[in-house]
């Protein structure tokens, strides 16, 4: 948190202005932790500030009340200049018990505010946190570092919720909301659009709207009157690019991006798709556009999900399916068939941490060379990879484009961090996105009036006949095509034919998209930092700062890894270093070498944690100063 | 004088269903026998050629789909039913045949079976049981009799098959249905009842595998036994087999009983009358596969166990998108952009 010089001074105290501040919400999984942060982020970006979010939650829904296990955080770093990762540390920590401030003190700046509900720290919290007989950090002066406000948000909330005829659960469940009320006041910010929220939400349970806005206005008025908080903090609003803009998850974007593609290109969307940890929003999100013709099927399994999806591609729809890791492996035999089909298809990997069941709520991106590779035979795919919440809304377009008109099957890559992560998104307007050409074959394509389905254009991409059409009656399958025919064939020379011309298909495709070039710095530059996915946030910050001390760096950001922009290669191979951080052991890093045969140096980090922007600065300076 | 000839004018023959790919199953297969059945009723069903679609798994039966012109697609072992839902749901005008197998259906693609039955998407689902691995040169299936010696279970097999109707009728199947391959005639209605039954018509075909299981049904289609070893049910008609017609199935209570019409004089009026919408009476036919006391050898039901309509996947999928267009109208995508709450940086 940087303080700016124009504080004030207000009736309640004095308000100082900073540049950033990072906040962490914690408390048990059935805090509402999750809602308290997002509501309070969004509330941050109406009122212009650039931002990002972290939600870092345990995949149980409820562990048992009050341990380490159960713990729910969620973090968001909110400025008044571009912000591109959700904070190394935090600046205020709110801890609704004694295991979320055992969990989350380590990374609370030194210095930095402690918002505790007294509530949660009674002998038999502190024994749930595992704090040894007789501990208390609240009263041992283990926190003197920094400063405590202890406040009995549970009985604040009872006493105010008394007389409203709510439950004890209703009433425990409202507690958030003194939370959020009362940090809207301490970051000067309204509580209107919070207030609008509840509203709309509970339009059919106004009783629970009332208990949520009485709860607001509590936790605002306590910050005003209990004359404990004499400093409040305010952030500017962000200078960002002149547009519209909107709060957007990686999920929301990524369903988003898949609608957008539909409706620019005229086909119906369908998705077919079974929940799972960290996918599932994208299911749940397209289900609400059914007024637009959205087709969603939830499959009984990950396999159905991606042959149903086939099958309506096969039909005429533009095709999705929507997983991560687990749900990937058990999709890639009918990847395959999609392949040798050569239709359109869609994949969205939102990578978890594996492998096998792995660590389900965690980030990782691991999953690079499984949508590489992992197909039996040859049956290359494009893959692409979107950089951070609002990118996987272009991404998840740009895959649709890719599909339809290159005819195949193409793999999104998205992760945990970015999928639930938020941050500002300047959305376009329909007229500002690509079109999406595509055309159903409607007469035999070959000589003699013969059909040829599997005749190829330009691109080497075959054409796509849909059942229905009179006259173009075929077979198509998984056995080996024949030339142009696609009749079955077993003939030597022509499986090798087959094999090159569906490769070099997806080569071609290199034709088709952007040039790779540096996001931050020049080609000038000693070290190259290459990424992809979701570390852009992290490399960018890093990167922007070394630049403006003087550091010879840049940073270039891959979004097509497969095939990677026609002049990667030579744009690589003038920079003295190249180093690749990957939330993984080295995979685009064994792409990179193999394919350029540079020695291109990997930063791995795999913790299920995204990179802090010092762990990349460190790792910069360390390569720059050897 | 020039006579216009609309395309609805234009009869289709059976031959319009003739691919140009040569049909290489073993010569005397029964796949051969279904094949032709399909191409003969086809015709008749008053549906637009181009609207056919076959989806097949892998095994012996699935090649059926290269043999057919129409448009068709040769997926991958036990997903047919599942890429032909996606199929029906993206076009429900299309008239979908899923062509499967005894392993492909009820071992790799078990859960994909079940779960389409009890989706209820409006297609036909021909099961080709021959009760053996063929393609892979004859392990025993999951509708081997327990105790078949193959070459993966020499001293013979530990398991007990499934019954593929009552596992249909389990599953909440709307229409199950039984047919074999060495009855053209009765192979051909049942096809008729499955294209014109509005939902999952599930249809077992007992197909020889001369090969690698050969004779398995001989007895409910060779002319010594078949009176006596298979039952031909007609909705309404009181269950009556034998070599002179005068064995009949009786109810008693919920047990089936034999009797001997001439030595008992109960008449026909007595008897178990087929109710093809009576789904306790199908979950008992479906069991005359054999019984379990063997007090008892019943002849093999062939015909519609169960037919009940109910309402299809797609339409039910298509309603709630037109009542959501209804309800709030399309919406644009500017809107969907957008959200509900944005902000505007100048």
């Amino acid at each position: 948190m940087r303080e700016n010089l124009d504080n004030r001074a207000t009736p309640s105290g004095i308000v100082i202005e900073m540049e950033n501040v990072v906040v962490r919400f914690s408390g048990d999984s059935g805090d509402g932790m999750q809602l308290t942060g997002i509501q309070f982020s969004d509330t941050a970006a109406l009122l212009g500030n650039d931002l990002s979010t972290f939600p870092d939650y345990p995949s149980e829904i409820r562990a048992p009340g009050g341990t380490i296990a159960g713990v729910s955080g969620f973090q968001v770093n909110f400025g008044s200049k571009e912000i591109f990762t959700p904070g190394d540390s935090y600046d205020l920590l709110v801890a609704m018990n004694a295991a979320a401030l055992k969990v989350e003190l380590p990374k609370l700046k030194k210095g930095g505010i402690i918002i505790v509900n007294a509530a949660g720290f009674d002998r038999n919290n502190l024994e749930l946190a595992q704090y040894p007989p007789g501990v208390d950090p609240l009263e041992d002066g283990s926190l003197d570092n920094y400063t405590v406000h202890k406040v009995d948000v549970s009985k604040l909330t009872k006493e105010a919720l008394a007389g409203t005829g709510l439950g004890t659960k209703e009433v425990e469940r409202s507690k958030n909301m003194f939370v959020l009320g009362l940090l809207f006041w301490l970051f000067d910010k309204e509580t209107d659009s919070s207030i609008q929220f509840f509203k709309d939400k509970f339009k059919k349970k106004p009783e629970i709207a009332d208990a949520n806005i009485r709860m607001l206005k509590t936790g605002w008025d306590y910050g005003e009157n209990a004359e404990i908080f004499n400093t409040r903090y305010t952030v500017r609003p962000a200078k960002l690019p002149p547009g519209n803009y909107r709060s957007i998850t990686g999920n929301h974007a990524t369903a988003l991006g898949l609608v957008a593609a539909a409706e620019c290109s005229g086909l119906l969307l369908f998705l077919g798709s079974y929940p799972i940890t960290p996918a599932t929003d994208i299911l749940q999100d397209l289900a609400r556009y059914k007024s637009n013709g959205v087709k969603t099927f939830q499959a009984e399994d990950e396999i159905a999900g991606i042959c149903a999806a086939i099958g309506a591609s096969y039909a005429g729809n533009l095709a999705v399916t929507t997983t991560s890791g687990p749900g990937m492996s058990l999709k890639t035999e009918a990847a395959g068939l999609a392949v040798m089909l050569e239709i359109p298809l869609v994949i969205v990997n939102v990578q978890r941490g594996g492998p096998s069941t792995g660590l389900p709520t965690k980030t990782e991106q691991a999953d690079l060379l499984m949508a590489m590779y992992c197909r039996h035979g040859e049956a290359p795919l494009p893959v692409i990879a979107a950089a951070s919440p609002s990118d996987c809304f272009n991404m998840a377009y740009e895959a649709c484009r890719l599909a339809v008109e290159h005819m195949t099957p193409v793999v999104l890559l998205t992760d945990g961090y970015i999928a639930n992560g938020a941050e500002p998104w300047r959305f376009p307007s329909e007229d500002e996105l690509k079109a999406i050409q595509y055309e159903f074959l409607e007469q035999r394509n070959g000589p003699d009036d013969k059909l040829l389905p599997y005749k190829r254009n330009e691109k080497g991409a075959r054409p796509w006949i849909i059942p229905g059409t009179k006259g173009l009656e075929h077979r198509i399958g998984g056995l080996e095509k024949q030339f142009e025919t696609g009749n079955v064939s077993y003939e030597a020379p022509n499986h090798e034919i087959m094999v090159r011309l569906r490769a070099e298909k997806i080569e071609k495709i290199a034709d088709h998209i952007p040039l790779a070039a540096p996001d931050s710095g020049n080609e000038n530059a000693r070290l190259l930092v290459l990424g992809w996915g979701s570390t852009y946030g992290a490399i960018k910050t890093a990167v922007q700062e070394l630049i403006a001390q003087g550091h010879s760096v840049a940073h270039l950001h891959l979004r097509h890894l497969n095939p990677f922009p026609k002049n990667l290669g030579e744009l690589l191979k003038g920079y003295e270093q190249v180093m690749i951080p990957e939330m993984n052991s080295g995979q685009l890093l064994q792409l990179i070498r193999a394919k350029y045969l540079i020695p291109a140096i990997g930063y791995s980090k795999i913790q299920g944690q995204p990179f802090s922007t010092k762990e990349m600065r460190s790792k910069i300076i360390e390569l720059l100063n050897p | 004088m020039e006579v216009a000839i609309t395309e609805q004018d234009i009869l289709l023959s059976p031959k319009d269903f003739v691919s140009s790919q040569e049909v290489k199953w073993c010569p005397g297969c029964g796949d051969y026998s279904i094949l032709k059945q399909v191409q003969t009723v086809f015709p008749d069903l008053g549906v637009p050629k181009e609207n056919f679609v076959f989806i097949s798994g892998i095994g012996c039966s699935s090649r059926f789909t290269y043999y057919m012109d129409t448009y068709g697609m040769h997926s991958i072992h036990g997903r047919a039913v599942a890429i032909a839902s996606g199929v029906k749901a993206a076009n429900p005008k299309l008239s979908v045949w899923v062509i499967s197998g005894d392993g492909d259906s009820l071992s790799i693609g078990g859960n994909h079976f079940i779960h389409a039955v009890r989706k209820n998407f409006d297609l036909n689902y021909l099961l080709f049981n021959n009760q053996i691995y063929s393609l892979t040169k004859g392990q025993y299936s999951p509708t081997s009799e327990k105790g078949k010696v193959t070459k993966t279970s020499p001293f013979g097999s530990l398991e007990e098959p499934f019954n593929p109707s009552e596992l249909a009728l389990g599953a909440n199947g709307s229409f199950v249905a039984r047919t074999l391959d060495r009855d053209p005639k009765h192979m051909q209605s049942i096809i008729k009842r499955a294209h014109e039954f509005k939902g999952t018509s599930f249809v077992e075909v007992y197909q020889n595998c001369p090969i690698f299981n050969d004779a398995t049904f001989f007895a409910y289609s060779d002319k010594e036994t078949k009176k006596e070893e298979a039952i031909y049910l007609e909705h309404g008609k009181p269950l009556i087999f034998g070599n002179n017609r005068d064995k009949g199935i009786k109810l008693d209570g919920l047990l089936p009983v034999i009797v001997n019409l001439s030595e008992t004089g109960i008449t026909s009026d007595e008897l178990w009358l087929h109710d093809e919408q009576d789904k306790t009476k199908a979950n008992l036919l479906a069991r005359f596969l054999s019984n379990e006391d063997g007090s008892q050898h019943f002849p093999r039901p062939f015909g519609v166990l169960y037919a009940r309509q109910r309402p299809v996947y797609e339409e039910n999928m298509e309603e709630q998108l037109h009542e959501a267009e209804a309800r709030s109208g399309r919406m644009p995508l500017n809107k969907i952009l957008s959200g509900s709450r944005t902000w505007q940086i100048f």
